[in-house]
């Protein structure tokens, strides 16, 4: 994985020093309270419910063993013992001091890690694919172009005062795993029809309260010119972007206001200037460049006889339980006789992404004993071991299942993703671990849950849509009715290949109500789909809104009669 | 009266900002309205006059600075702490367009923990907010010798040094 250099190193350390004067000056009375509010959150701070929140950048979700050892180091000295997991691949922390922050960022940038512009209106951490490096399905490894794009957007001077927040994806892989379609910008890695490589940039999507699913701007950009590019995109949107309504301040909203075309227009003649001008060169990726990033994501040295080993299949058929957890949890691999593995931070009564510092101090451990000493965040709230030997999957399962990070639930609907709602975030309506846990409860039986195969349900506590609700194929989002918490339903959305934003079922659910809507939707599914091949997604496509319609509020209304 | 720092000192401001409707004097400095300089573009231009053009963050520099490029000083303005357009203004004045007169930052953005960035863009003046410190800001403006991004021609660029450490 990348290394910081000197330079890197030095860039960090300036930025802790830095935020520690402004937290001190705001301490002092000599800092506005709004100004120093804008500071810290491009240093990952936000003040929320209960007390500040601190969000770290891990890049493309990727980290090592020591790294992690340092996020438990984090949890216990400053926090209560735990983090959380996000939809952005980063982890935060939910009960750090202030004053306390400046030393947290300090031991982080000791493990080269920092949480640099993880929020505010600025460009934001860059997520990519969690099988980056190992996935089958995947052109090249996305990770060198992230890892240059991350360093290109990080203390950019030009970029710091964005209209709103600003948010890439990459992926490279014909299964897009990185929802680059709800992006404000989403790059594809692509080769063209002359075999060379490239991108394929989208600019516009974006979720929360006005979903939208990006457009493509650019067929092929040549591989050395992806920054002019970006710096082309930025500048149009920071001088054009509309900056009299939060709520219209997106690129997606000047996007669509210009119309895709127009807006690609903009970018190709900012983009002709910026070639033509003396920093084009400085911009550009020369083969060097891109030769030394790539050596930093070179992959492992596998061992080539680990596809000879047999105990694995052998383990399968004796231990049904470790089936399971190979059939949820284990995913190929490019190399043969290896697997990537999913850590599942979903078991039940935990809430969606939560890890302990204990469990944090084991993963790092078995990074280390079996995975070249790196994992993965994902954006689904996971974590991924994604490179480990057939023959030690026995060995590491029985270890993760002791620590209770082997729920065999990957992809299934108790995988759910969920925000922190009104539990922790101050902008929440309403609560959605509660009710992730509820459903949880509904669906305990592993068997039944196995039948009901792949579905994503995501959650968001308000319109911000933090869970990506609007791309759950079931999505949940809280709404406020008169003081209580309620809940509004969509069927259908997908952030993958076949990217949709979900439709509503109906007006919205009672706290009492969700968890039964979400069962009703299932047997729904189950008694409409044609086969046990079919998902609920591609049910949900063919049969359409009316058969749940009909039985969901069917039931309310009945309800609402016996009542 | 704020203060200015201009290159790297702290100076006395030589202009005087002058509202629209104020009668044009006979000579000396001023800054005046991008619409007052496209109205009376002739009578400002006398000899004894020297006249900078404020430049409101919504203008697309293009479109002006041919009019503007024999001014000795722009003006661009920061109307809130986070309104970021004038960064963009600046440098494609500084890069773009290679204007070389005075680029004056003002506005509730000319603040101690912006002057850095404000710096690397181009601005080479810059009206501090009344309520900063000068000599603290003057600290902060010590120049950035190290940068990701080929911005300030001052600093040295990362990717410049990486490339002359493998060579
Ligand atoms: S979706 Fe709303 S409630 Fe949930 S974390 Fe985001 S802002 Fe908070």
């Amino acid at each position: 994985m990348y290394q910081y250099d000197e330079y890197d190193q030095k860039l960090v350390d300036q930025r802790v020093e830095q935020f520690r004067d402004q937290t001190r000056r705001f301490l002092a009375g000599e800092l506005p309270e709004e100004e120093f509010r804008m500071l810290r959150l491009r240093n990952g701070l936000y003040i929320q419910r209960f007390a500040p929140m601190l969000r770290v950048a891990i890049p493309y979700g990727l980290l090592s063993s020591r790294q992690l050892r340092m996020l438990a180091h984090i949890a216990r000295t400053y926090d209560k013992g735990y983090g959380h997991i996000t939809t952005r691949q980063n982890i935060q922390y939910n009960w750090p001091k202030l004053e306390q922050v400046p030393d947290i960022l300090a031991d982080m940038a000791s493990v080269q890690m920092h949480a640099i512009q993880t929020s505010g209106n600025c460009i934001r951490n860059i997520t990519s694919d969690h099988l980056a490096g190992v996935a089958r399905d995947e052109l090249v490894d996305p990770r060198p172009y992230c890892e240059l794009t991350r360093q290109w957007s990080t203390f950019h001077p030009e970029f710091n005062w964005l209209p709103r927040k600003f948010k890439f994806a990459f992926s490279s892989s014909t299964n897009d795993r990185a929802a680059t379609r709800v992006h404000d910008v989403g790059v594809h890695i692509v080769r063209n029809a002359d075999g060379e490589l490239g991108y394929s940039i989208y600019v516009g999507g974006g979720l929360g309260r006005m979903p939208m699913i990006g457009h493509l701007i650019r067929e092929f950009l040549p591989e050395a010119q992806l920054l002019s590019y970006l710096e082309a995109i930025l500048r149009v949107y920071n001088r054009l972007g509309r900056r009299d309504n939060i709520h219209r301040a997106r690129i997606k909203v000047l996007v669509k206001a210009t119309g895709p075309a127009k807006f690609a227009e903009l970018v190709e003649q900012e983009w002709a200037q910026i070639l033509a001008s003396p920093q084009a060169a400085e911009l550009e990726f020369t083969p060097d460049d891109l030769a030394r990033m790539k050596a930093h994501f070179a992959a492992h040295p596998h061992r080539t006889d680990a596809v000879n080993d047999a105990g694995f299949d052998k383990a399968q058929q004796n231990d049904s339980a470790f089936a399971a957890f190979v059939r949820r949890n284990v995913r190929e691999h490019r190399v043969d006789g290896y697997k990537a593995v999913f850590v599942s931070l979903k078991a039940p009564g935990i809430a969606p992404g939560d890890i302990t510092a204990e469990q944090m101090e084991l993963v790092a451990d078995l990074a280390e004993r079996y995975s070249f000493g790196e994992l993965r965040a994902t954006h689904d709230q996971n974590l991924v071991l994604a490179d480990v030997a057939q023959g030690d999957l026995y060995d590491l399962w029985q270890a993760l299942r002791g620590a209770g990070l082997a729920t065999p639930n990957i992809g299934l609907l108790t995988d759910m993703i969920c925000c922190p709602g009104l539990d922790f975030c101050s902008l929440a309506n309403a609560g959605s671990i509660g009710v992730a846990q509820d459903i949880n409860d509904r669906f305990d039986s592993l068997d039944h849950l196995y039948d009901v195969g792949e579905i994503k349900l995501k959650m968001s506590g308000c319109m911000n849509g933090c869970g990506h609700h609007t791309v759950g194929h079931i999505g949940i989002l809280g709404v406020d009715k008169k003081g209580e918490e309620w809940y509004q339903v969509t069927l259908g959305g997908s952030a993958e290949n076949d990217v949709s934003l979900g439709d509503r079922t109906g007006p919205s659910f009672s706290r009492d109500q969700i968890a039964d809507a979400v069962q009703t939707i299932v047997e729904v599914y189950l008694s409409e789909r044609s086969d046990e091949e079919e998902t609920f997604l591609q049910c949900y496509r063919r049969v359409g809104m009316a058969p749940f319609k009909a039985r969901l509020y069917v039931e309310a209304e009945e309800e609402e009669l016996a009542a | 009266m704020r203060t200015l720092i201009r290159n790297g000192r702290i100076e006395t401001d030589d202009y005087v900002w002058l509202s629209d409707d104020a009668e044009l004097p006979a000579n000396g400095k001023f800054i005046v309205s991008l619409t007052r300089w496209q109205q009376q573009r002739e009578s400002l231009a006398m000899d004894a006059l020297c006249v900078g053009v404020n430049v409101p963050n919504t203008v697309d520099i293009s479109t002006v600075i041919d009019d503007l490029r024999g001014q000795p000083l722009i003006a661009l303005s920061f109307p809130s702490f986070a309104d970021g357009r004038a960064y963009s203004q600046a440098r494609l004045l500084r890069d773009r367009h290679q204007y070389t007169g005075e680029i004056r930052a003002t506005g509730n953005a000319v603040v101690l923990d912006q002057l850095a960035m404000l710096q690397c863009c181009g601005f080479t003046s810059f009206a501090l907010r009344d309520d900063q410190n000068p000599l603290h800001c003057l600290d902060a403006l010590r120049p950035i010798d190290l940068a990701y991004q080929p911005v300030d021609t001052h600093a040295s660029l990362v990717s410049t040094l990486r490339r002359a450490a493998a060579a």
